[in-house]
């Protein structure tokens, strides 16, 4: 349950902040993060920063299973 | 355990761990909706080893709100003056005799929202109509919740309620793991309800009933990895709660969260389909929100309802059946006429064995 | 078949609830063979040639949008209808239910822009119609649209022609469109530009006719996406239809929204794309054609017809798992699950 999903804070503002999700952004609360700078890589639901996520581990996220995919057919491409 | 090497030299690597750990059967309770449809989709399901069993449980809000829930909020819904908002998970779930979605049509205000911030904001524009946030989820939602209750209070908004059918997932786990009707070998902890929670409340299942549990992410290469930590753990004699999803989920949890939501919400009895009434199990607004909630409010007595006849969404969410072992699966029962929840919802077993054509 | 009492959203979203509206209200009182037969234009013989004929309704909300608006929509959408049965246009007929209220010059703005996409495709408006309703019974404006075309000789393109062996074509990202209005409306406070790929298709269905005589089957997936799309063609021509995941392209803020809503591209609808099922021989041919024309730079081979599970089609995802794609069910809700 629970989408989780990663983003980038591309600015703070009074209640919310701007995250970007690969060219669409959305505002997002931080009232449970609040530590959350400009810049940094966000978990959000529901339309809330839920954790604050190293930057590594979030294009991590983003392009993980993309990258295991694309890989995995060519090595089956190859045999 | 940080990821090292190249991804896919990582899922082979541990594919072939995986192959060499295994000693006769594992069975896995996988507790989250989107674990359930993560592994069919990516069609983990069919690379695992035979002898590796995964069983859905209870990790889909939707699935395990009972009928008589969605009936009161539905019978809200249709007083003149309130806006029902809630999301989208809920439209499509049948209650005793029609659904918000069949409501909606029949001229109630019932609204998707994809944020409680979104209630708030409905309040405020407009300020004649009594705003219902029909509030379902986990630990990951409550928090959310739980913050916007106290921003309607600083923002003196005194148009929004909530009905709460918020429920927590450990003792849920408690209650499956008491009842001894399941052999498990381990626990797929939920990944994003553990973003909030941490490890700590989990810690029964190692220290009470010696079961192991690894919170796990949601990507197939999470999944084959959290499989393979339990594997070793069992191999290594040990029961253990730990964390595969390290990206995200750290032992502490969101403190923060953790605390706003002690704050608003106070841990309540509750009813979940088919696994009966769990003591301290669900979420309501505390003493001092009172005014916010619509159940008080509104004085709508929740009533307890039977599920439909037939319907095994009440042993498929223990654990304890398959969907094609229902007797409405499929003919009676698919995405396009649902019966019960497991198959409205994204996430229920139902429908993901009906999507991904699972037989076993 | 359980039989809802009332009309719901679900039942205009061209899913599974709308093929049920029609095969249990529709067809049985106003049914024919021809209706019966649900392709994108219905196919009329007169003395020795073929009519196609088709209409359709425009309601779409905003009514302009980045990449086109409900003038343009109106206008491509039927050319296109026609050119989904290899039809040639020779006419459009443009019905506008305006709202008391409506402003001129908005209406002008849309006007000059249907006339500019009849234009593009190559086709003129012959007739019209014009009602006014009060405020509140329109949202501003319908328009509805209805075409007549000319099928060549010897084409036969219909949804029951898929045969084994077969291969399936698009020409480009699916969800544009649609993701595109969601954006435009400023839906969940999303913001970003999505261009709707709003387009007459008539000109590379043409050109796809020339490189071969043998296409098979021609849909445009539009409300309900590509996945429906499928499960028509597979339940009409009863063969089985089998895509590979990785094949369909998505654009990536396309595939943003998505994630954000719980929404799956392969249900969108797009309004300048279309499936092509083609013999394997004809493949290559059709697929180098589509992609000189503009519209389909991005065309690829995305799957094949095959004999098993006729009815259904099965998508094969990257690691090798497979899913069933049924028809899009009701509305597509935003969901947090």
């Amino acid at each position: 349950m629970c989408l989780g999903i990663p983003g980038k804070v591309v600015s703070i503002g009074r209640d919310l902040a701007e995250v970007d999700f690969g060219g669409v952004t959305r505002e997002v609360s931080l009232l449970l993060c609040p530590e959350v700078q400009e810049g940094d890589y966000v978990l959000v639901h529901v339309g809330f920063a839920i954790q604050r996520l190293e930057e590594q581990e979030a294009l991590e996220t983003l392009k993980l299973l993309k990258e295991i995919e694309r890989r995995w057919d060519e090595e089956e491409r190859e045999r | 355990m940080r990821r090292k090497g190249s991804d896919k030299e990582r899922l082979a690597s541990l594919m072939r761990e995986l192959s060499e750990l295994i000693e006769g059967d594992l069975r896995v309770m996988e507790v989250c909706g989107t674990h359930t449809v993560s592994i069919f989709r990516s069609g983990i399901r069919t690379l695992l080893p035979e002898n590796i069993e995964l069983i859905s449980g209870p990790g889909c809000p939707v699935c395990v709100t009972p009928v008589g829930e969605i009936d009161r909020a539905i019978t809200l819904a249709q007083q003149k003056d309130v806006t029902l908002v809630t999301f989208g998970d809920l439209m499509k779930v049948p209650g005793s005799t029609t659904s918000l979605v069949n409501a909606r049509a029949e001229g109630s205000d019932i609204r998707v929202i994809t944020s409680p911030l979104e209630a708030l904001s409905i309040a405020q524009v407009e300020p004649k109509r009594r705003v219902v946030f029909f509030a379902v989820g986990f630990e990951t939602t409550s928090p959310p919740i739980a913050a916007t209750v106290r921003e309607a209070l600083r923002k003196r908004i005194t148009n929004m309620y909530v009905l709460s059918s918020m429920r927590l997932i450990p003792p849920a786990l408690r209650a499956l793991l008491a009842s001894e009707k399941l052999a498990l070998d381990g626990f797929l902890l939920p990944g994003h309800v553990s973003v909030i929670i941490g490890t700590d409340p989990y810690s029964f299942i190692a220290q009470d009933f010696s079961l192991r549990g690894v919170i796990t992410g949601f990507e197939a290469l999470d999944i084959v990895e959290g499989i393979t930590m339990l594997l070793r753990q069992r191999k290594e004699g040990r029961a253990a709660i730990e964390i595969q999803y390290q990206r995200a989920v750290r032992a502490e949890g969101n403190p923060r969260a953790l605390k706003i939501m002690e704050e608003v919400l106070t841990p309540v009895d509750a009813r979940w389909r088919g696994l009966g009434k769990i003591p301290k199990s669900g979420l309501a607004l505390r003493e001092e929100f009172i005014a916010m909630d619509a159940a008080i409010t509104f004085e709508i007595p929740c009533e307890d309802k039977d599920d439909p006849p037939g319907c095994k969404c009440g042993e498929i969410l223990q654990g304890i059946a398959r969907p094609p072992e229902c007797p409405l699966y499929g003919m009676y029962c698919n995405p396009h006429h649902p019966v019960g929840p497991c198959m409205v919802s994204s996430e229920g077993s139902c429908a993901a064995y009906y999507r991904y054509g699972g037989t076993k | 078949m359980r039989k809802a009492p009332t009309i719901l959203l679900a039942h205009g979203a061209g899913g599974y609830l709308s093929h049920e509206l029609i095969s249990t209200l529709f067809l049985p009182i106003l049914g024919n063979e021809i209706l019966a037969s649900l392709d994108d234009s219905a196919l009329l013989p007169i003395s020795g040639a073929t009519i196609a004929f088709t209409t359709d309704s425009y309601v779409v909300k905003p009514l302009v949008f980045p990449g086109g608006d409900i003038g343009r929509l109106a206008l491509c959408g039927t050319v296109n209808d026609l050119a989904m049965v290899g039809a040639i246009t020779l006419g459009i007929a443009a019905s506008f239910i305006l709202e008391e209220g409506f402003s001129t010059n908005e209406l002008r703005r849309i006007l000059d822009s249907l006339r500019a996409a009849a234009r593009e495709a190559g086709v003129e408006v012959v007739a019209g119609d014009t009602k006014v309703v009060e405020r509140g019974a329109a949202e501003g404006l319908f328009i509805t649209t209805s075409g007549i075309g000319l099928v060549p000789g010897g084409v036969n393109i219909r949804g029951s022609c898929a045969r084994e062996g077969d291969l399936i074509l698009i020409n480009g990202p699916m969800g544009d469109h649609e993701a595109g209005i969601l954006l435009a409306r400023g839906a969940f406070s999303l913001k970003g530009t999505i261009k709707s790929d709003c387009a007459p298709l008539n000109h590379m269905v043409s050109n796809m006719l020339k490189a071969s005589k043998d296409i098979h089957v021609l849909r445009d997936p539009t409300r309900g996406g590509l996945a429906t799309v499928l499960w028509e063609i597979a339940q009409s021509s009863q063969v089985g239809v089998e895509v590979e995941e990785e094949a369909i392209l998505v654009r990536p803020e396309v595939r943003g929204v998505c994630e954000l809503l719980g929404f799956d591209p392969l249900y969108l609808a797009n309004e300048g794309k279309l499936v092509a099922v083609v013999p394997e021989g004809e493949a290559e041919r059709v697929l180098e054609v589509m992609r000189a024309d503009p519209l389909g730079k991005e065309s690829a081979v995305i799957g094949r017809v095959v004999e098993g599970h006729p009815g259904r089609v099965h998508l094969r995802t990257a690691i090798g798992g497979h899913r069933i794609l049924e028809p899009l069910s009701g509305e597509q809700f935003p969901r947090i699950c």
